[in-house]
């Protein structure tokens, strides 16, 4: 794993806040704990985190992506959902103050910035050089001073700009885009393949000169700005995002999800590999997206699946048979988990159960399960499923043997040849 | 365990059981054994951070001299962007070019398991010998992945074979990987089946990692099927015995089927 984990130490069991002002809850350790904004350590086994921008998938991947992993992210077939993802983990980094690297072949990275959503928060520091932050400090500010809640006198009013958002994970509006001033204040270094003319030099390594120019900028970029972890500790730390669009597509001269025999079958996979070097030994964490539906070979997916450390695959019901099937009325599509990693220790952070499904609403990008197990108790009632699923059915019935209230709400379709009795109904998550 | 050469597979991707049985080879370091180990797909700092938690120091064995740690990833760097010849790190000129082979890993591999020989010096104590040398690869599959063909490490593993257990009677353990679902008549995936059997064909001992045929389980993460090719006079004798494991923070448990915690 990259080499911060090894300056943070061990932590302890009460997690440390990580705004600009480190409480006196700190484990004394012998090294110094680097606290970035914006980043959480694991409770598991003390990797430094970061937030996709979707707390649902950061509660998937154990609590957030770790510093100095690759997230994979099959794209659904036409490439919403997954460039949603790509927009919110974009987002977040703007929030969180990390700088961004974007690379596309297929849109201008200058327009997926501006395409960001917009955050839902109050207090997200937004850089007005012109207010000052009015610290009541001053106990003798007649006006403000408070005579019952004395002991708050001198408290901060107001959150100083500087120490912006301490929360990890933030919501966002997926209407609105993001206000230009909160996105010229992140620093975003952009890839656009068409303004990198490949010169074709004779080379006999497996990796496309497209992959090989972006590998090269990523490493420039991250010596550059400071983020190799054998850079020096003086300089405050932060965060490289790299979000890489579409990987393997026709795009980036790649014919992998063109041919069924690929002439640059490993183009990917080394550059993949790259990648992971490159990441292990820098703060930073990258998402790739990777039209898998266009690949062929399943063999080759999985082992693009292996060079990557997270991989999550996303299936949506647009356009298919699905979409207008009662069962999946609420979602819009289905989300697979193909990889969790283990990093620094020997077991992973397995997710509890594998069927699960996402929904994309204004402000929000749930993962939720797709079925409740079924209900072994001895008082369910196993009706024979005679009714079709979507035909009407009654909102409440007692079932004559056990006497027993089942009732099911309306909008549970998903759950329409199933009877619950009401116990079971007051379990139920929402 | 002298003369033998083990080899481990991981077949679901789901469970990465990975290098636990690795870490196994540890407490060899107690007896003084030699240890050379390509790490290819992860860097020190993660095996240093799981042998601290099953209580072996790596860093420390490093520095004696009684580990030789290859970080596939660091060196690739170098190689993967500057395209130039570089003589300084010469074992992962595969990456440069896939079809020149795996000769310079050999002869790095060889160069590390020979010096034991040799004995590092100690001091005052005198020459210490070291003892049969291990030769740890995590992973194979990997360099398939990377372009090098199927008949290329499957020729570095016999070179290594050659070396390491004939002629310096010390022990190898070896990673692979693959898919569980293969079609059979899909070309392209000859590459890792190949190399299953090739490698399968080779070792004395298979470890056979996958999930449960039964679907996922939080309590048992998958089964190990263990093989052991013996030869015995007229032929050869092939033991299989099947195990379920879990894996824990410090390690893995294993028992016979049926009998996990989370049934009895």
């Amino acid at each position: 794993m990259a080499a911060p984990l090894n300056s943070v130490g061990k932590l302890s069991a009460e997690r440390s806040s990580f705004s600009s002002n480190a409480t006196s809850f700190q484990k004394k350790t012998r090294s110094k704990l680097i606290s970035i904004l914006g980043t959480r350590p694991s409770v598991q086994n003390g990797q430094l985190l970061v937030s996709t921008g979707v707390t649902s998938l950061d509660y998937l991947l154990g609590g957030g992506l770790a510093v100095g992993t690759v997230l994979l992210i099959e794209e659904d077939r036409y490439d919403s959902y997954s460039h949603m993802i790509l927009k919110y983990f974009l987002a977040e980094g703007v929030v969180c103050h990390h700088e961004l690297f974007v690379a596309a072949a297929q849109h201008n990275p200058h327009d997926i910035l501006k395409e960001l959503p917009a955050p839902i928060l109050d207090d997200v520091a937004v850089h007005k050089p012109v207010e000052q932050p009015r610290l009541s400090c001053d106990p003798t500010d007649s006006l403000d001073s408070m005579k019952i809640a004395w002991r708050y006198q001198n408290l901060p009013k107001v959150q100083s700009a500087l120490a912006s958002s301490s929360r990890f994970g933030h919501y966002y509006d997926v209407s609105k885009t993001m206000e230009p001033e909160i996105l010229q204040a992140a620093k975003c270094h952009c890839f656009y393949l068409p303004d990198h003319p490949t010169q074709s030099s004779p080379t006999h390594s497996p990796m496309l000169e497209s992959y090989s120019t972006l590998l090269k900028s990523l490493q420039e970029v991250i010596h550059r700005e400071g983020f190799d972890v054998a850079a020096p500790m003086s300089k405050s730390r932060n965060i490289l995002r790299i979000g890489l669009h579409s990987l393997g597509s026709a795009l980036w001269s790649d014919d992998l999800s063109c041919h069924d025999n690929p002439r640059h079958r490993h183009a990917l996979t080394t550059f993949l590999y790259g990648l992971r070097a490159l990441l292990r030994s820098s703060l930073s964490v990258a998402v790739v997206t990777v039209p898998s539906h266009l690949i062929q070979d399943k063999a080759l997916m999985g082992s693009i699946t292996r060079l990557c450390d997270n991989a999550i695959a996303l299936e949506s019901f647009k356009g298919s048979e699905r979409e207008t099937n009662p069962l999946y009325k609420d979602y819009h599509g289905l989300l697979h988990v193909r990889q969790v990693p283990h990093l620094n220790c020997l077991a992973s952070q397995l997710p509890d159960h594998k069927d699960l499904a996402f929904k994309l609403k204004r402000k929000q990008f749930s993962i939720e399960r797709l079925h409740l197990p079924p209900d072994l108790s001895e008082t369910v009632s196993r009706v024979s499923r005679g009714e079709p699923a979507g035909a009407l059915q009654p909102v409440a019935r007692v079932h004559p043997e056990t006497n027993t209230w089942t009732s099911r709400t309306p909008t549970q379709s998903p759950w329409a040849t199933s009877t619950w009795n009401a116990e079971a109904l007051s379990s139920l998550p929402w | 365990m002298d003369k033998s050469y083990f080899t481990m597979f991981s077949l679901n991707p789901w469970h990465h059981y990975l290098t636990s049985l690795c870490r196994s080879e540890t407490p060899a370091r107690n007896s003084r054994c030699k240890v050379c180990f390509l790490g290819l797909v992860q860097s020190f700092s993660h095996y240093n951070a799981v042998g601290q938690r099953l209580g072996v120091s790596l860093v420390q064995a490093k520095e004696k001299g009684q580990l030789i740690f290859f970080e596939g990833l660091k060196e690739s760097l170098s190689v993967l962007i500057s395209q130039e010849s570089n003589t300084k790190s010469q074992a992962i000129d595969f990456l440069r070019d896939p079809s020149v082979g795996l000769r310079s890993l050999y002869e790095f591999v060889r160069c590390t398991v020979s010096s034991s020989s040799g004995g590092g010096e100690k001091g005052a104590d005198g020459a210490e010998e070291w003892g049969p040398p291990v030769l740890l690869v995590d992973d194979l599959s990997v360099l398939l992945s990377l372009g090098v063909t199927v008949g290329t490490v499957l020729d570095f593993s016999h070179y290594c074979r050659a070396t390491v257990c004939s002629q310096l009677q010390g022990n190898m353990v070896m990673l692979t990987r693959c898919d569980g679902e293969e079609e059979a008549d899909d070309g392209d995936d000859e590459g890792s089946e190949r190399l299953h059997r090739g490698l399968t064909h080779q070792c004395s001992l298979t470890l056979h990692v996958q999930g449960l045929p039964t679907g996922y389980c939080r309590d048992i993460h998958g089964q190990v099927e263990v093989c052991w090719r013996r030869r015995q006079g007229d032929g050869q004798h092939t033991q299989k015995k099947l195990f379920q494991y879990k894996v824990h923070d410090k390690g893995a448990s294993f028992f016979a089927r049926g009998t996990s915690s989370a049934v009895l």
